[in-house]
């Protein structure tokens, strides 16, 4: 990071603003969520804020449940930094980065019990659903946590089961029955640079983050999923202050779903 | 067996519809999308720049390399597994060899052109709307060419010759089947992509070929316009 560049950043939040003239808790504009644009998936979404656009695709196949939780289904979430979303992103496996990237939409779908596992079960013991969601990044200017997070809960709500004759799916026939949400957990991630927080970062100001959280919440306010990110520790209060960010914010992407 | 209507009911020698932009990812130096029918590709360029690992450095031009990849739910059958397999990195590869023809890499020694082609659904013809897509993005990116590419996929299904397989006739079950991707320069007409699976004379080759030829300059067509249009109220 250039040294320039963050003391600028921290300069232009001390008088509450950023480099794009933004507020300090202000989302890009415009956010925008459409659902069912990829044909061959089974449910998926496209959610633009900003520049920063993110593509989420959901396939579901058969499997067999854990021996643990026999009369479960599961979600797999895979996200992948495509190098073509930005210059700094490279081929290969999915870094540490992506993992974590996938790892926060998951918890925030799976512990919040957004979809019920059970309802996912085809014959205890045998046969259940397995709901594959693939984050892929098209542009990323910033603020993927939140981008992934919408645009996952975006295609699940629009994915449809399809036909299973106990044997084989025929992906070709798609079934009336639709995924059904039944919690809408909301990702905000709440960004810690010098003394202010902000949301919604540009790909500038993530590179002068000190810390982050980012804050899962329902529309009543419960946390569902919490992950601390940067170098800088927090203390009670920052946290504090950055989960009602957190959970205010969410109220207000919430109404894009 | 003979094959008489198209599924969709086009002709023989017409494409599935076509759309095309430029400028669609932001962060990269160009880009650019390309569908044909239900077959998406988007490509983005990022480059000249910064060669690594050194070893792979030419001291007298720029390399170009291109990567293929779909997305893992671009199949319509089961979930495509990320990262490379075989058949990716051949795409790949012969995506390169039909590109570089049109491209001077000669002013940028030890630096490379990446091109990162990602398919977010398909349905037969994939490659060659990557190579269609790259061309483009490559355009946007600035970079100095010859000519565009175009590709498209000719063949011959049972006792017709066709443009533009889609899937149903790419695994026509009653009559043999030959699926030709190529690639071509319009403005010289010469090929850079050439590959073929199945069963096809040599006079059929070439003929259906030429029906290709007549396509490709279509797609020419909507490639050009799309260029244009992201400069369109630009004042000069």
């Amino acid at each position: 990071m250039y040294k320039e560049l963050r003391s600028h950043i921290i300069s232009l939040l001390s008088a509450d603003t950023r480099l794009d003239g933004r507020k300090l808790a202000e989302y890009r504009q415009p956010i925008t969520v459409e659902h069912g644009i990829i044909k061959t998936a089974e449910g998926s979404a496209r959610v633009k804020i900003g520049e920063t656009e993110v593509i989420v695709g959901v396939k579901l196949e058969v499997g067999e449940p854990y021996p643990d939780t026999p009369d479960e289904g599961t979600i797999i979430v895979g996200a992948e930094l495509l190098p073509m979303s930005n210059p700094e992103f490279e081929l290969g496996p999915p870094g540490i980065q992506a993992i974590e990237l996938a790892r926060v939409v998951d918890r925030g779908i799976r512990e919040s019990k957004a979809l019920d596992f059970k309802k996912l079960c085809i014959k205890k013991g045998e046969k259940i659903w397995m709901v594959i969601i693939d984050i892929c990044p098209i542009n990323d200017a910033g603020n993927l946590f939140d981008a992934a997070s919408l645009a996952a809960l975006a295609a699940l709500k629009d994915t449809k089961y399809p036909e299973f004759d106990g044997e084989k799916v025929d992906y070709k026939k798609k079934t009336d029955k639709k995924m059904k949400l039944e919690k809408v957990p909301i990702a905000v991630t709440v960004i810690k640079i010098g003394s202010k927080f902000i949301v919604d970062p540009d790909s500038e100001e993530e590179k002068a983050v000190d810390a982050r959280l980012t804050v899962s919440s329902m529309e009543d306010g419960t946390l569902c999923a919490l992950q601390k990110g940067g170098d800088h520790p927090l203390t009670m209060e920052e946290i504090s202050k950055m989960l009602d960010i957190g959970i205010e914010k969410g109220k207000e992407l919430r109404k894009y779903l | 067996m003979s094959y008489k209507n198209r599924i969709d009911g086009r002709g023989f020698d017409e494409t599935r519809p076509i759309e095309a932009k430029v400028g669609v990812i932001k962060k990269a130096h160009g880009s650019a999308l390309f569908k044909i029918g239900n077959t998406w590709a988007y490509a983005a360029v990022y480059g000249p720049r910064n060669l690594h690992p050194k070893f792979l450095q030419d001291p007298q031009k720029g390399i170009l390399r291109c990567n293929y990849n779909m997305m893992p739910f671009s199949s319509s059958g089961e979930r495509v597994r990320p990262g490379g397999s075989r058949r990716s990195k051949e795409i790949s590869l012969v995506t390169e060899k039909a590109l570089l023809p049109v491209l001077n890499l000669d002013e940028y020694p030890n630096s490379v052109v990446d091109v990162f082609i990602e398919l977010p659904q398909t349905e037969a013809g994939s490659r060659c709307a990557g190579i269609c897509a790259a061309s483009m993005a490559l355009a946007d990116a600035g970079l100095d060419m010859k000519d565009l590419v175009c590709a498209v996929s000719v063949g011959r299904v049972a006792d017709k010759l066709v443009v533009d397989l889609d899937y149903s006739e790419e695994s026509y079950p009653d009559g043999p089947v030959a699926d030709i991707p190529i690639a071509m320069m319009p403005n010289s007409g010469k090929i850079t992509l050439l590959q073929m699976d199945g069963e096809v004379k040599k006079e059929e080759l070439l003929k259906v070929m030429e029906m290709g030829k007549k396509a490709l300059l279509d797609i020419y067509e909507v490639q050009k316009k799309a260029l244009k249009e992201k400069y369109q109220g630009v004042e000069m």
